[in-house]
């Protein structure tokens, strides 16, 4: 069930991040960007990591993903021109990719022989009780700094995006 | 079934996942969808850390993912406005026409 | 019983019961906005009307579905989908009554008690925007687009005041699972008072179940925060281009987005399914409710103001004597009972949905940004940091 539903999700997340980077009109790409999001939520639910995932449902997909898709919709974007890359890159660039991968891949496997399985369940302590005690406690100051980061995000983007007054 | 996956698994997914943001970032020409392969490099990053954080039984991983979550999204909503400024002054939104620094 | 099944029977059960009151809070909201504006409402199809949703059904699903021709197939398809998937799906975590046993079965009264349901539920309103800003922009329309950007922009701008409403009953139950909620708002203070959330502890919960209600009706976009989908403004709104079966189901999905938005209500600050009176009057009296309804259905049925009402009146009362008869019965009263005081306090809060639909007038669309933003924020904020203080100080 575990292995089930990994594949399921991990297979959702890879074609949906391979559509982000194909995709030629920006606001299919976001809501692939979208799929990838809540798959990887998914994902991190079976690492138990329930606090993560909500979070990332609720700010990365619900909110940031929202700005993206509006600022598309208002700027009205359009796809890209195709540009004519060299025959040759066209016709090495995948198989050539696939292969850097799975050597990649066999290099991991190889030096992590005894990774553990993960088990959904084994990691009970990823609910928010123990996020929060974590993140007032021995993370305060980052928790402090990150929300004048926030402050001084806000600021710029209200600066930079209200109408010149002529 | 009773089988279950090992941790290297999610850390090949997740580094074929940065693969694809970066092969995004390098090729693509429209300023929205590279910030969007960045968001998703960013993406493949928290799967790392979780998984790690599940490997070492530990919450700290959980916390910097949620340190990078909220810096994406500080990061997008600064970003987004120097697109919305970018596009008003040069009416594109391609990376190769705003190039009038260059030589 | 296998786990799989049992959540499978409980969900065929909330499914088919929730659709039914789906088409009935339609046939409601239509009366009772009648009654308000001092006219009848639907009541030439079946008595009183009540075979209106299925007329409305049948005349949705027979129109010819018009599609123009230069949209997104893909996203106009899904929108209506999406908006209708995501609503139905947060009723899984709402909890309707207490642990049961029902022919020898334990189970909870609840589809799933997952330990974030506050936060799934917020999950979920967070990407319902999504529905509104594709169907919006799908449907190759400048009107529809603006009117689905000002709902995106709405509903987004009233989760904040959403999220810190909920937060505050929160901070005093100290805990995330919808059931261990409820659980945690039983008993009364005083001998009399229920403890629920309004009335608990070292913060009564008044303000934040205001700012709630407030940006619930903002959240489902109802009265008077209805611009983006108005009838009289911008042609309609974001639903514009969509007819017969979307357009139903954009319609649905607003009503199931109220019934959660009710039911969450009813969890978080009126205490569930546990009754407002001590135990020792509490089984008796919807029973009684219901013995009172049917006896004044049977009074006005002896010189009713229409002939017709002569036969249907006597039929309504012996329909409710017998769900009160129901309600007496010892062996269904341990689920009966309870179902029926979260149902009734849902009730009510739809009904106040209904009531300030046909009484208040619409705001601006500038007029409802800046209520959020400069109102209903900083009071979300300064309520739940006197929250956080008095219950710090109590322990």
């Amino acid at each position: 069930m575990d292995a089930g539903l990994f594949f399921l999700f991990a297979a959702i997340a890879l074609v949906c991040g391979i559509n982000v980077v194909v995709q030629t009109h920006p606001i299919k790409s976001a809501l692939s960007l979208v799929g990838v999001m809540g798959a990887l939520a998914v994902l991190y639910l079976l690492l138990g990591a329930e606090f993560i995932a909500a979070v990332q449902v609720v700010v990365y997909a619900g909110a940031i993903m929202v700005l993206f898709v509006f600022v598309i919709m208002l700027l009205n974007a359009d796809g890209e021109t195709r540009v004519s890359r060299a025959r040759l890159a066209n016709w090495l660039g995948i198989p050539l990719l696939i292969t850097l991968l799975g050597m990649i891949s066999y290099l991991i496997q190889r030096e992590i022989p005894y990774s553990p399985r993960v088990v959904f369940g084994a990691f009970g302590r990823g609910g928010p009780r123990d996020v929060g005690r974590l993140l007032f406690t021995e993370y305060l100051l980052p928790f402090e700094v990150t929300s004048v980061l926030i402050l001084i995000a806000i600021l710029g983007a209200v600066v930079l995006a209200r109408k010149e007054i002529e | 079934m009773t089988a279950h996956v090992p941790l290297s698994w999610y850390l090949m997914l997740s580094a074929v996942l940065f693969a694809l943001g970066v092969a995004g970032f390098l090729f693509r020409r429209s300023v929205i969808t590279v910030f969007m392969s960045i968001e998703l490099m960013l993406n493949a990053v928290n799967l790392s850390f979780v998984a790690f954080s599940y490997q070492w039984r530990q919450t700290d991983g959980h916390i910097f993912t949620f340190f990078v979550m909220v810096v994406a999204a500080a990061e997008a909503a600064v970003g987004l406005a120097i697109i919305l400024t970018v596009y008003r002054n040069r009416s594109t939104l391609q990376i190769d026409e705003v190039d009038s620094m260059r030589n | 019983m296998n786990f799989f099944l049992l959540t499978l029977i409980k969900a065929g059960i909330v499914a088919v019961v929730l659709l039914t009151t789906l088409a009935y809070l339609q046939w409601v909201e239509r009366k009772v906005i009648a009654h308000i504006q001092l006219r009848l409402g639907p009541s030439r199809v079946g008595p009183h009307g009540l075979l209106q949703p299925l007329a409305d059904v049948v005349k949705l699903l027979t129109k010819e579905d018009v599609q123009p021709r230069e949209v997104n197939r893909f996203f106009y398809i899904m929108a209506p989908l999406l908006a209708v998937g995501l609503a139905l799906t947060s009723i899984a975590v709402i909890p309707f009554g207490p642990t049961v046993e029902i022919a020898g079965v334990e189970t909870n009264m609840q589809l799933a008690d997952i330990n974030i349901g506050v936060l799934f539920l917020l999950a979920i309103s967070s990407i319902s925007v999504y529905g509104v800003a594709l169907a919006g922009w799908a449907s190759n329309n400048k009107y529809a687009l603006l009117g689905g950007l000002r709902a995106a922009a709405q509903m987004v701008s009233y989760e904040l005041p959403l999220a810190l409403a909920i937060a505050s009953p929160l901070l005093m139950l100290n805990t995330l699972s919808l059931r261990e909620i409820v659980n945690g708002q039983e008993g009364f203070l005083f001998g009399f008072l229920p403890r629920w959330a309004i009335f608990q502890g070292p913060m009564p919960q008044l303000v934040a179940f205001a700012v709630f209600l407030i940006a619930a009706f903002a959240e489902t976009n109802r009265v008077p925060f209805d611009l983006p989908e108005a009838e009289n403004e911008l042609v309609a709104g974001f639903h514009t281009e969509y007819s017969s079966m979307k357009f139903a189901s954009f319609f649905m999905a607003e009503y199931a987005n109220m019934v959660t938005m009710c039911s969450i209500g009813t969890t978080l600050f009126l205490g569930g399914w546990h009754p407002p009176f001590p135990h020792a009057f509490s089984d008796f009296v919807p029973a009684l409710l219901f013995f009172g309804a049917a006896a004044m259905a049977f009074y006005h049925g002896l010189n009713p103001a229409r002939r017709k009402d002569r036969l249907t009146l006597p039929v309504f009362a012996l329909v409710f004597a017998a769900i009160g008869l129901l309600l007496l019965l010892p062996a269904a009263q341990t689920v009966l009972v309870p179902l029926f005081w979260f149902v009734s306090k849902t009730g009510f809060l739809l009904f106040v949905f209904i009531w300030v639909r046909g009484t208040l007038p619409r705001f601006r669309y500038d007029q409802l940004m800046q209520f959020a933003w400069t109102r209903l924020f900083p009071i979300g904020i300064l309520n739940l940091f006197l929250t956080g203080l008095l219950v710090a100080l109590q322990k």
